[in-house]
C-alpha cells in the first residue's frame, strides 16, 4: 500500500467557544448577533483533524496536507495566523459564510468543488479528514456528502485513532458507551471524520508559521467567493432557551449535612 | 401519495433500541399528519423479531438482512440504506440518530440527490408538511426548519416521542444489496469492560468533574490519587455516567496531574457531548456557558464547589454546596456504602 498520503483536511472557523452567542433575523435566515465582531477560533474538531493529518504526514514521507476551508477570508486570515504556526499545511480557501446556519448540503458541495480546485491532488492517495461534528452547525453530515461527492464511499465518522498497518489503515470509531468499532481498509481513498483524536494541540512554532504563511497569505488573496444560495432550508424561528434556575445556595452548612442531603437526593 | 420510510437497524440482540423505537412514533405520526404512507425498513442479520416487535405500526416492511449487516460499517450501512429507501420511493426518510446511523445516514443525501437535516429534536406535520426542530450552535439555540427538497432524509435524537409500542406479525419483503465494491472490513468491537466503564448514557445520573479535583488543596498539595479513589467509589456505588470539563480533560496535554481514566470520551460541554441523564452532580467544575451546554438536557442539577460566586450559581443548577469536594464526596461515598 502506498503511504505517501495526500491528506485533505475540510475546517473551518466558529465563534469562540467562550462568547455568548445570540441569534437575530438577516436577511437570509438567521445570523448571529454581532458575528464579524465575534472572536473566531478554528473549530475543534477541525482542529484534532488537522493536528492528526500533520502527525501522520510527518510519519510518512510523500505526504502533504492541504487545508480546505469554507468561511470569510478576512476572519480567517486572523485565525490563520494563529493555526499556521502548528503544524504545515497549504491553505485553500473558498470566501463565504461559515454559519452554522447554511445548509450542510451547500457547504459540502462548495467544499467538494473547492477540492476539485486543487493542484497536483491524486485522488487515488487522498485522505479527506475533518471534523465529525462541529461548534456551529454541528450537523455531522458534511464531511460524509464531501466524500460521496468525491466518491469515497470508505468513510469513518467518530475516528480517535488511524493507524497504518503494512496492510491498509486500521480505524477506531466511537460508538456508545465509550466503545469503539475497530475497522479495516485496505487504504487510500477514505474519509475520516475525527472526533478527538489522541494528540493534544501541538505548542506554537513561529518557524512553521512563517513558511506557512508565505504559501497562505496568496491563498487568501486569491480566494473566490463561495455561492451557498441554492438551499430552499427555511427557518421559521430561533430560540435561545430563557431557563434560569432559582438557585438554592448551601454554605457553612456541616459537610455531613451537605453529603446526608446529596446522598438522599442521589438515591431518589 | 407520498411515502415517508421510517428506517433503522437491530442492534446486536436483534432487538430495537429505545431511540429506535421513540423515532417510529415520531415517523408514524409524520406520516398520519402528512397524509402520506408509512414504510419500514429494517437492517440487520436477522431483523424478523423486530419487525414482529413493531407490526402494529401499519407501515409496509422491507428488509436487508444478513450477518455482514450486524456491524455499523459505513459503506454497508448505507448501501442498505439506499437499496431500501429506493425500493420504498420514500420523500422522506426518518431514521433514529444513533451512532450507527449517525455515521452513514447523511451520505445517503446524496445517493438520492436530497437532503439531510440530523440530530432532530423535534418532528411533526404542520399543515401537512414536515416541521424539524434542531439546536445549533452545540445546543445554544433551537430552530424550526422546513425545505423543500425531497428526498429529506431527517435523524432523530432520543427524547422526541414515546417509545413505540405494537406488536404483531410482519410480512418482510427483503431488498438486494449489491455490497461488491466494499473495501472496509469490520474486525470487532473495543468495549471496556462493566466495571470499568464509566461512560453509561442510560444511567440515572451524570457525575461531572473539573479541574478542581486535581489542583493544590488546602494542605498545599495535589492528591490525584485521591481524589480517582473518590470518584470511582462514587462512580461505582452508583453506577453514574462520568463526565468531564474540557479544562480537565485538557490537562493531561499541558503536562499536568491527571485523572488517569478521563479521557475525551467523557468531555461534556461546548467541544464534547451534551448527554441526557435524570440527575447531574458536577464538582469542582468553574464554568458558565459550555458547561451549560453540556447540561442542557440534564433535568436535576446540582454543584459541589469552594465559590458561592460561581457561574454555576448564577441560575444554572438547582442547589449549590459550597465546599470541599473531597470532604463532601468521601462523606457521601460512606452514606452511599
Amino acid at each position: 500500500m502506498s503511504t505517501d498520503f495526500h491528506i485533505v483536511v475540510c475546517g473551518s472557523i466558529v465563534p469562540d467557544p467562550l462568547q455568548t452567542l445570540a441569534p437575530q433575523d438577516g436577511p437570509n435566515g438567521p445570523v448571529l448577533q454581532n458575528e464579524m465582531m465575534l472572536p473566531a477560533v478554528l473549530d475543534p474538531w477541525a482542529g484534532h483533524a488537522l493536528y492528526e493529518a500533520a502527525d501522520l504526514a510527518a510519519k510518512n514521507p510523500g505526504s502533504q496536507v492541504w487545508l480546505v476551508a469554507l468561511g470569510p477570508k478576512a476572519k480567517l486570515q486572523q485565525v490563520m495566523m494563529a493555526v499556521s504556526q502548528k503544524a504545515p499545511f497549504q491553505l485553500v480557501v473558498a470566501d463565504g459564510s461559515a454559519s452554522g446556519f447554511e445548509d450542510s448540503y451547500e457547504t459540502a458541495k462548495t467544499l467538494s468543488d473547492t477540492i476539485d480546485g486543487i493542484a497536483g491532488l491524486d485522488k487515488s492517495k487522498m485522505l479527506l479528514f475533518g471534523g465529525w461534528q462541529s461548534a456551529s452547525r454541528g450537523s455531522g453530515a458534511v464531511m460524509q456528502m464531501v466524500g460521496e461527492l468525491q466518491g469515497v464511499t470508505e468513510q469513518f465518522q467518530g475516528v480517535d485513532k488511524l493507524t497504518v498497518t503494512d496492510s491498509g489503515l486500521e480505524i477506531l470509531e466511537r460508538v456508545e458507551g465509550g466503545s469503539y468499532q475497530r475497522s479495516t481498509v485496505d487504504g487510500a481513498p477514505a474519509v475520516m471524520g475525527w472526533a478527538t483524536g489522541e494528540l493534544p494541540e501541538p505548542p506554537n512554532n513561529p518557524q512553521i508559521g512563517m513558511q506557512n504563511m508565505q504559501k497562505n497569505m496568496p491563498a487568501l488573496q486569491q480566494a473566490k467567493p463561495a455561492d451557498l444560495s441554492g438551499s430552499t432550508l427555511k427557518f421559521d424561528g430561533m430560540e435561545v432557551p430563557m431557563q434560569r434556575r432559582e438557585t438554592r445556595i448551601v454554605k457553612d452548612a456541616p459537610v455531613e449535612e451537605m453529603a446526608k442531603e446529596i446522598a438522599e437526593w442521589i438515591k431518589g | 401519495m407520498s411515502t415517508v420510510l421510517y428506517i433503522t437497524h437491530t442492534e446486536c440482540d436483534g432487538t430495537l433500541a429505545k431511540v429506535s423505537l421513540e423515532t417510529l412514533t415520531a415517523a408514524k405520526n409524520l406520516a398520519e399528519g402528512m397524509g402520506a404512507d408509512l414504510a419500514v425498513g429494517l437492517v440487520g442479520a436477522d431483523v424478523t423479531a423486530a419487525a414482529n416487535f413493531i407490526a402494529g405500526c401499519g407501515g409496509k416492511f422491507y428488509s436487508v438482512t444478513g450477518p455482514v449487516f450486524n456491524d455499523g460499517v459505513y459503506s454497508i450501512d448505507l448501501a442498505a440504506a439506499e437499496a431500501i429507501a429506493k425500493a420504498s420511493e420514500a420523500e422522506i426518510v426518518v431514521a433514529p440518530a444513533t451512532s450507527r446511523y449517525s455515521r452513514a445516514l447523511p451520505g445517503l443525501a446524496i445517493r438520492l440527490d436530497g437532503r439531510v437535516d440530523t440530530h432532530l429534536s423535534g418532528l411533526e406535520a404542520v399543515d401537512g408538511k414536515p416541521v424539524a426542530k434542531r439546536w445549533f450552535y452545540r445546543q445554544r439555540m433551537e430552530g424550526t426548519l422546513t425545505r423543500e427538497e425531497r428526498p429529506w432524509i431527517l435523524t432523530l435524537e432520543s427524547g422526541c416521542a414515546a417509545a413505540f409500542e405494537g406488536a404483531g406479525s410482519a410480512e418482510l419483503e427483503e431488498v438486494a444489496v449489491d455490497l461488491s465494491g466494499v473495501r472496509t472490513k469490520p474486525e470487532g468491537m473495543v468495549c471496556v469492560s462493566e466495571d470499568e466503564q464509566t461512560i453509561r448514557p442510560d444511567a440515572e445520573t451524570l457525575f461531572v468533574t473539573g479541574a478542581g479535583w486535581t489542583k493544590k488543596q488546602a494542605d498545599g498539595d495535589v492528591h490525584v490519587a485521591e481524589a480517582e479513589d473518590i470518584i470511582l467509589q462514587f462512580l461505582t456505588s452508583t453506577k453514574s455516567s462520568l463526565g468531564s470539563s474540557k479544562s480537565l480533560v485538557d490537562i493531561s496535554g499541558e503536562g499536568g496531574a491527571v485523572i488517569s481514566f478521563l479521557t475525551h470520551m467523557h468531555q461534556v460541554g461546548q467541544t464534547g457531548s451534551s448527554p441526557r441523564h435524570a440527575k447531574g452532580l458536577a464538582t469542582c467544575c468553574h464554568g458558565e456557558e459550555p458547561h451549560v451546554v453540556g447540561w442542557r438536557f440534564v433535568n436535576e442539577r446540582r454543584a459541589i464547589n469552594t465559590d458561592a460566586g460561581c457561574g454555576w450559581a448564577q441560575g444554572k443548577c438547582d442547589v449549590l454546596y459550597v465546599g470541599d469536594a473531597f470532604e463532601i464526596m468521601k462523606k457521601v461515598n460512606e452514606l452511599l456504602g
